[in-house]
């Protein structure tokens, strides 16, 4: 077989997915919202729902989130994206309506937003982006940093006493009866990113058949703002994130 | 539902006035003394007849960023809230206006500052027509002084907002909120369908078709040259209102020799006290702005050669008389009278302040 009979469309196995545009992303190399982004995107078009989905951007490192996804989109104010999508979705019931959040937007200034949402069950999905740092700002503390971990805010490292605990907020948001799915998925392997899209589809599949909330936590690296090379923040995600946010589905509703 | 007659109070008379002119969407929280615009929506029930979502947030912040959501997707959407709500609603109302979103926000003003009285003031006068929010923004700001003024103010606030896509503000209090009066509702509107939404707010978000670009709806523009840009063209819009859209009412004025200027509940007692005025020989006006952004400064500088004084009557310590004084060129003396903290003076007060600040 030659070049030009393997190049054929029967045979292709991968390609990019229509709704991503072709701009240049703004994202460091190793960045997990690149690939995040990919999986939305896929799902949407599997989904057949490019003109009916209405993205609500954070704000953070993906407040440009709205130029890579071909859909339409709502800019957030930090943290509102729940309230934001509440409304989007109650006043165009027939619409999908997604958020997409980083911790610091989620778990700190949004807290109120996110589990009020969840906890009335909205018929949206919370994307979770759980890098525990603030990228966009420089790498200060998130609510999700962990123990010892040094950021700009907290350069001698997370210390208990002074900044407090790591927030499990997904785990939290399971606890509440208006959620339908909780998982935590990460998209360092080929293997985590086929999962993770697989419940990704799910969790739209929820929101477009009214079963509530679902929330698709996914722990992520910052190598910018971890100080590493993409390589590294990913075995350093391995060994100290995912001890503290384990992979899985936290909750599912039949 | 055809047009009616109807005794209510100004709180619900918004409420009933939202349900006709078809809003989409209502967002709110509680707090005295507006409580009854979110009661009277969930006693009617609209979502059975008009299809109005109308729901309870957990805060004023989660209640106005919801009003932005639905703006944004070109729903007629509003909240109500009084004045510590309505601190809380600043930040989504300067997104609303950098997002350049329609929208009407109610405040039914109380006695601050901090949790302050629940009785009515004007108090927040200053933070609705100077700011509130972050950047250099107007809200359009209409000052109903009667129960049907609430009710009209509401539709009115929708058209202006809709016309330059600018978040509108009814800017009231306890008074006029609580005060029963006769109101005229409107005949029913009917809700837009999406297909006129998409007509008519074409940036709406509500899902992209195949054949336009994607809509974002959205305040930031990182670039500062074209940010710079933006901001022009808001304060050309901004012109744009204040060119077109003042109102006011003079009661009066053309023989007075002094003008008593007051909105909302502070005209209603100024209307009494140039009353008892007339009745005692002394020719006083009234000067009520109905829009306080934009402020009818034209029109009130028309009388700086014919009177000899002018009186600004504010439930507060004296903030709208600085646009008097600007209106005037301070070309006639200004005084101020108020009572604070949610003291409403009474007519009489109003005239012996006229009297011995201005007459002597
Ligand atoms: C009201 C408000 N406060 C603070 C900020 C500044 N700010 C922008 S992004 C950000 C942190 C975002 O972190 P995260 O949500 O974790 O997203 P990431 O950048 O890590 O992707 C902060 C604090 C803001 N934009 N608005
Ligand atoms: S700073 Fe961190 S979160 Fe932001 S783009 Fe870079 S790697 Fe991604």
């Amino acid at each position: 077989m030659n070049t030009i009979d393997i190049i054929k469309p029967e045979n292709k196995v991968y390609g990019k997915p229509t709704l991503m545009n072709d701009n240049a992303m703004h994202y460091c190399p190793g960045c997990s919202h690149g690939v995040v982004h990919k999986l939305i995107a896929e799902v949407i078009e599997d989904m057949g729902m490019a003109e009916t989905t209405i993205g609500i951007a954070p704000v953070g490192c993906a407040v440009f989130a709205y130029n890579y996804l071909d859909i339409d989109w709502i800019e957030a104010a930090h943290g509102r994206a729940p309230a934001i999508a509440t409304a989007a979705k109650r006043l165009n019931p027939e619409k999908m309506v997604f958020t997409y959040q980083g911790d610091g937007d989620l778990a700190a200034i949004g807290t109120a937003e996110t589990i009020h949402a969840c906890n009335r069950g909205e018929n949206i999905v919370i994307v979770f982006i759980n890098n525990a740092i603030y990228g966009m700002t420089g790498g200060q503390m998130a609510p999700t940093t962990l123990l010892d971990m040094k950021t700009a805010t907290c350069p001698y490292g997370r210390n208990v006493a002074l900044n407090g605990y790591p927030l499990k907020i997904s785990d939290l948001l399971a606890q509440l009866e208006g959620t339908c799915l909780v998982t935590r998925e990460t998209v360092h392997t080929a293997a985590a990113i086929k999962k993770a899209k697989k419940m990704l589809r799910k969790a739209f599949e929820n929101a477009m058949a009214g079963k509530g909330t679902s929330v698709v936590e996914f722990v992520s690296t910052c190598a910018s703002g971890w100080k590493m090379t993409p390589d590294q923040a990913n075995k350093w995600m391995v060994a100290n994130m995912l001890p503290m946010y384990p992979l899985g589905v936290l909750k599912e509703k039949e | 539902m055809a047009e009616e007659i109807k005794l209510m109070k100004g709180n619900e008379a918004i409420a009933h006035a939202a349900i006709r002119y078809g809003v989409d969407g209502y967002f709110g929280y509680p707090i005295t003394p507006q409580s009854e615009i979110m009661e009277t929506l969930m006693e009617e029930k609209p979502w059975e007849t008009t299809g109005m979502v109308v729901l309870q947030a957990e805060s004023e912040v989660s209640a106005i960023n919801m009003v932005y959501g639905g703006a944004a997707c070109g729903k007629r959407v509003m909240t109500s809230s009084s004045s510590p709500g309505i601190s809380l609603k600043q930040e989504g109302i300067s997104y609303m206006a950098g997002a350049e979103l329609p929208g009407l926000i109610i405040n039914i003003m109380r006695g601050g500052p901090g949790l302050g009285t629940i009785q009515p003031s004007q108090a927040d006068y200053f933070q609705t027509v100077k700011g509130g929010g972050h950047g250099d923004y107007r809200l359009i700001t209409l000052a109903p002084a009667s129960v049907q003024e609430m009710a009209d103010h509401v539709a009115l606030g929708f058209d202006l907002s809709f016309k330059y896509n600018n978040p509108a503000m009814i800017l009231s209090d306890g008074v006029i909120g609580q005060m029963m009066e006769k109101v005229v509702l409107p005949e029913q509107k009917s809700r837009k369908t999406e297909e006129e939404i998409r007509k008519e707010q074409p940036w709406a978000s509500l899902g992209k078709p195949a054949n336009r670009d994607r809509n974002v709806v959205t305040s930031l523009e990182l670039d500062s040259y074209l940010m710079e840009q933006k901001n022009v063209r808001f304060q050309e819009k901004y012109k744009l209102i204040e060119e077109n859209e003042v109102l006011y009412e003079a009661i009066m004025c053309d023989d007075a020799d002094y003008i008593i200027v007051a909105f909302g509940s502070a005209a209603r007692v100024s209307q009494k006290a140039i009353q008892l005025a007339r009745e005692e020989g002394i020719k006083v006006g009234l000067f009520r702005p109905i829009t306080l952004w934009p402020y009818p400064s034209k029109q009130l500088n028309s009388y700086k050669d014919k009177v000899k004084g002018m009186l600004s009557v504010e439930l507060n310590a004296g903030q709208m008389i600085e646009d008097v004084k600007l209106a005037v060129e301070c070309k006639v003396p200004v005084e101020h009278f108020g009572r604070l903290g949610g003291i409403v003076p009474t007519p009489q007060e109003v005239l012996n302040a006229l009297k011995e600040k201005l007459i002597k």
